[in-house]
């Protein structure tokens, strides 16, 4: 599935279906977020077009020569919950990541029909033969928080939360 | 009297912190393997295989097997009679230091736990116990945040009984859910002081995972252990908290004498890249 066609797909997906994705992400975590959301609230110029945007919560490892990116598995969500209310409502449409979110984050993503995947954690090593190329766009003194902007190719996701809010973790 | 040189500490500990971020313990993934058949659920399996696929791929081509190459943590058994020529403790930081360049492991630490700012690979947590004998052990423990972040300690009064301590154990479980990639091995540090019972529970992530008695004395350790395995792996929160009877690959419990006024309890929890390498000198 790619980024147009997960654009228009995007209200069919349910929480636990399993999808292949090709296209665009940008990696950011932590700090990224910080710097993102404070921006917004300045009403600054975003480093990245966040409208649609796909955002993988992520810090790779580092590139070996030859190498397109380093293990690049997902971090843990709920460490950005409490900024992702904020990014969604300026237009954020998917997230990838690991682990449970919070209330608030479920009902964001339910407000601004939004998704959020899962991918699988842990396994850095292979999720970085699915990435074809990768580049700092910004943020770049934060060194592995920095926001890249990946390739992939058939990386393997998981919906966790689905537009209308139906929780992966709460239907176990 | 052995001699040491600072620059074999540095070399020996280099080659460990790419060692135990590339090579998953062989104990830790014969774990996931058994998990791996036992497990039924199809999704539980598809994530175990995963799981161990990804250690596979990540030795075979020098990969590091998940991107939070850890906090690096040394624990040194230093035998009394070596006699070390050199700084000793720069030379713990010159092989994190090498150790990470080298195997192009992420750079998580940050000088200031406040102000943030720009990461490097050091310095690293160290922990020295002084033994008897002229040979000196290092153990390099990487160990991942996501994970550490749900470490718990309570302090218990003396005349808890197990039942509570028990609870607080499977609660910290519970706490973790999804968050901490789990299957997880879980440290347990019973007694001494609220410091050294944190310092058991990550100590006890070192034991090797066998099911077995091992060494112990006694066995009443062992079947709090077991036990504990058992309640935790009906807790369905299962790999990737996706459900399954793998919530938990094994439980570690190391003791030590205690004040007769407390009773202290820490939880260290290791996500299913258990990584960590050791090598005497």
């Amino acid at each position: 599935m790619q980024n147009s066609k997960l654009q228009c797909k995007i209200q069919n997906l349910k929480a636990g279906d399993d999808i292949l994705f090709n296209g665009v992400i940008y990696t950011a975590r932590d700090q990224a977020h910080k710097r993102l959301v404070e921006a917004i609230k300045k009403r600054e110029k975003l480093p990245i077009p966040i409208k649609g945007a796909v955002i993988y919560y992520c810090g790779p490892t580092k590139t070996a020569p030859g190498k397109t990116i380093g293990s690049c598995g997902p971090t843990t969500s709920s460490r950005m919950d409490v900024f992702t209310p904020i990014l969604l409502e300026a237009g954020l449409g998917v997230m990838i990541g690991k682990g449970s979110r919070s209330k608030e984050v479920v009902e964001a993503i339910k407000k601004y029909r939004a998704v959020y995947f899962l991918t699988y954690a842990g396994c850095g090593a292979l999720l970085s033969k699915c990435v074809k190329s990768a580049k700092p766009v910004a943020y770049e003194d934060l060194g592995p928080e920095a926001i890249y902007k990946l390739e992939v190719e058939d990386f393997p996701l998981i919906v966790g939360i689905d537009t209308k809010g139906n929780d992966i973790y709460r239907s176990l | 009297m052995k001699i040491i040189k600072a620059d074999k500490i540095r070399d020996v500990i280099s080659d460990l912190c790419i060692q135990a971020n590339l090579n998953l313990r062989k104990d830790a993934l014969d774990a996931l393997k058994r998990a791996y058949s036992n497990e039924k659920g199809l999704r539980a399996k598809r994530i175990l295989k995963a799981i161990i696929d990804n250690a596979v791929y990540a030795k075979s081509k020098k990969i590091a097997i998940c991107q939070d190459t850890g906090f690096p943590c040394v624990f040194i058994e230093l035998g009394q009679n070596v006699r070390i020529i050199g700084d000793f403790k720069a030379s713990i930081n010159k092989g994190v230091e090498l150790g990470y360049k080298k195997g192009f492991l992420r750079n998580s630490i940050i000088k200031d736990p406040l102000l943030r700012g720009k990461s490097g690979s050091l310095p690293a947590v160290t922990h020295v116990d002084i033994v008897p004998g002229n040979r000196l052990k290092i153990t390099v423990l990487p160990k991942g945040f996501g994970c550490e972040n749900k470490s718990q300690l309570k302090m218990f009064n003396p005349t808890a009984g197990w039942d509570e301590i028990k609870k607080f154990i499977i609660d910290s479980i519970k706490i973790a859910g999804p968050n901490a990639c789990p299957p997880y091995v879980i440290g347990v540090g019973i007694g001494g002081t609220a410091d050294y019972a944190c310092l058991l529970a990550k100590k006890a992530l070192l034991r090797k995972i066998t099911g077995k008695l091992a060494n112990r004395l006694t066995g009443k350790l062992f079947k709090l252990e077991q036990g504990l395995l058992n309640d935790i792996n009906r807790l369905n929160i299962g790999p990737m908290g996706l459900g399954g009877k793998t919530t938990c690959l094994a439980v570690n419990i190391e003791t030590y004498p205690t004040h007769i006024a407390g009773l202290p309890v820490a939880v260290n929890i290791s996500c299913h890249a258990l990584r960590s390498a050791v090598k005497k000198i």
